[in-house]
């Protein structure tokens, strides 16, 4: 059983259809206790930084997310969520929840042929061994949509790099908490991977 | 690096798969969730659910049908056709669509693409383009003309101006069709597509006109597309998914090959 947090931000029901297909029973809630009461938690997000913040904020949500990540719950952020637990977004420079140290960066906008979202497949290379990355192999591609990346502060938080451009990472994460910029939940066989892994995850690496 | 994507359009009449030839003599091929399947099951990288339903008493089928593709199929969905307001997107985004494909009624009433931008994201928008080639005139300099209502309208919008101003009005993505090309099976138009792609920031999808692999392999090399579109092709069992993706790859274009 999992929570998938909603804060008006994206189609959570994509997140929980996945959940579905690899056995896990995913609720939907906009409702802090509800989601520090959750044995497992997904905190996903498209759209914009400046929005997702407020709507958080309004909600408590912020607060409920510090809790449970100190609380040790198995926490998996997804593209937005990801981009906004880091400390700062370029997307409407807009100060985020630092959960993560580290920025979020715009795509450069220098070279004329680089089509801005990053959007499709793309190589998801592991540089760091984590349960939730348990049977990624070489080669595997998942789907991306977005046009700013993570800067992590801390070298150790990355778990995984793709190449646009230059190498962002593309999964970061720390203690009870895991974050990927890729949306597992539209990456076919090995996304669903991804997700039964996070299943029975029980928060540590 | 970013691999280029193969997309299978479905073409969905009243719930079930139909295929046109040229825009007109319609004809029913199958179930539309099962060839989805199918398709996802060898490597299919996007899928493309165009409602060609006439009747708007009938449009809640289609719903049904996304809704089922979506509990199997775990890739981007993009649904389009007759896609008219705000409400419209959001009930296609809740069945199950990531992409919302508009076309018509954002020639006809522009700010449609920034009021579904807005409500489900600028990523998930996508400006669907039905373009002819036409005398290169005062009106259309590009020598490209915006064509709506499947074809059957010429509008005089100059085709390269409403691809810059779809990206400006907020589509994240945009489907260059071409009208011409289209059931041809002679091969995308190529300058078309290479000069939308070369004019915007957003990704490019070629369509119209795939007949063969190398078709496919121009669309995303000359044509300087970021995917290409594929529909009889691969719905009556002459080419496969996994078989085009492994021609492209054959044949210096990065795909993703492992599914």
């Amino acid at each position: 059983m999992a929570v998938i947090i909603d804060y008006d931000a994206g189609n959570l029901r994509s997140v929980q259809r996945a959940c579905a297909q690899v056995g896990l029973e995913a609720e939907i809630s906009a409702d802090p206790d509800v989601v520090r009461q959750a044995p497992r938690v997904i905190f996903p997000g498209v759209g914009a930084a400046g929005a997702a913040m407020r709507s958080i904020r309004r909600e408590g949500m912020d607060t409920a997310l510090r809790d449970i990540i100190s609380a040790g719950t198995p926490v998996l952020g997804i593209c937005l969520g990801l981009q906004i637990s880091f400390d700062y977004s370029e997307e409407n420079d807009q100060t985020t929840l630092g959960l993560l140290p580290g920025k979020v960066c715009r795509f450069s906008f220098d070279q004329p042929d680089l089509k801005v979202p990053h959007m499709g497949w793309n190589e998801v290379r592991v540089v760091q061994p984590h349960p939730l990355l348990a049977g990624i192999e070489p080669g595997d591609e998942f789907y991306f949509v977005h046009g700013y990346y993570p800067v992590p502060a801390r070298s150790e938080q990355i778990y995984a790099v793709t190449d646009y451009e230059h190498d962002f990472a593309s999964a970061v994460g720390s203690g009870n908490y895991f974050a990927t910029q890729f949306h597992p939940e539209k990456s076919g066989r090995v996304g669903l991977r991804l997700l039964a892994n996070f299943s029975t995850w029980d928060g540590t690496c | 690096m970013l691999s280029k994507r193969l997309i299978a359009c479905l073409d969905v009449r009243d719930g079930k798969l139909a295929k046109s030839v040229k825009f007109v003599d319609t004809k029913d091929i199958g179930d539309p969730v099962e060839k989805a399947r199918e398709y996802y099951v060898d490597g299919l990288d996007e899928l493309v659910f165009y409602d060609i339903t006439a009747s708007s008493d009938k449009r809640n089928i289609m719903l049904d049908v996304v809704e089922a593709v979506a509990e199997q199929v775990f890739i981007p969905l993009s649904v389009g056709g007759g896609v008219r307001s705000v409400a419209d997107a959001t009930d296609l985004r809740l069945a199950g669509a990531e992409k919302i494909n508009v076309n018509s009624a954002a020639v006809l009433r522009p700010p449609l693409i920034a009021e579904c931008s807005e409500a489900v994201g600028a990523q998930n928008i996508v400006l669907s383009m039905d373009i002819r080639r036409v005398e290169a005139s005062a009106r259309c300099p590009s020598g490209y003309e915006i064509v709506i209502n499947g074809g059957r309208k010429p509008m005089g919008i100059d085709a390269l101006w409403w691809a810059q101003e779809g990206e400006r009005l907020g589509a994240g993505e945009l489907v260059v069709n071409s009208i011409d090309a289209d059931g041809t099976r002679e091969g995308y138009e190529l300058t078309l597509t290479a000069m939308i792609s070369q004019a915007v920031r957003i990704p490019v999808i070629a369509s119209g006109g795939a007949g063969k692999p190398e078709h496919l392999q121009q669309a995303l090399t000359v044509g300087k597309a970021d995917a290409a579109l594929v529909a009889s092709m691969v719905h009556f069992g002459e080419y496969t998914v996994s078989g085009l993706k492994r021609y492209l790859h054959d044949n210096g274009v990065k795909m993703r090959m492992s599914w």
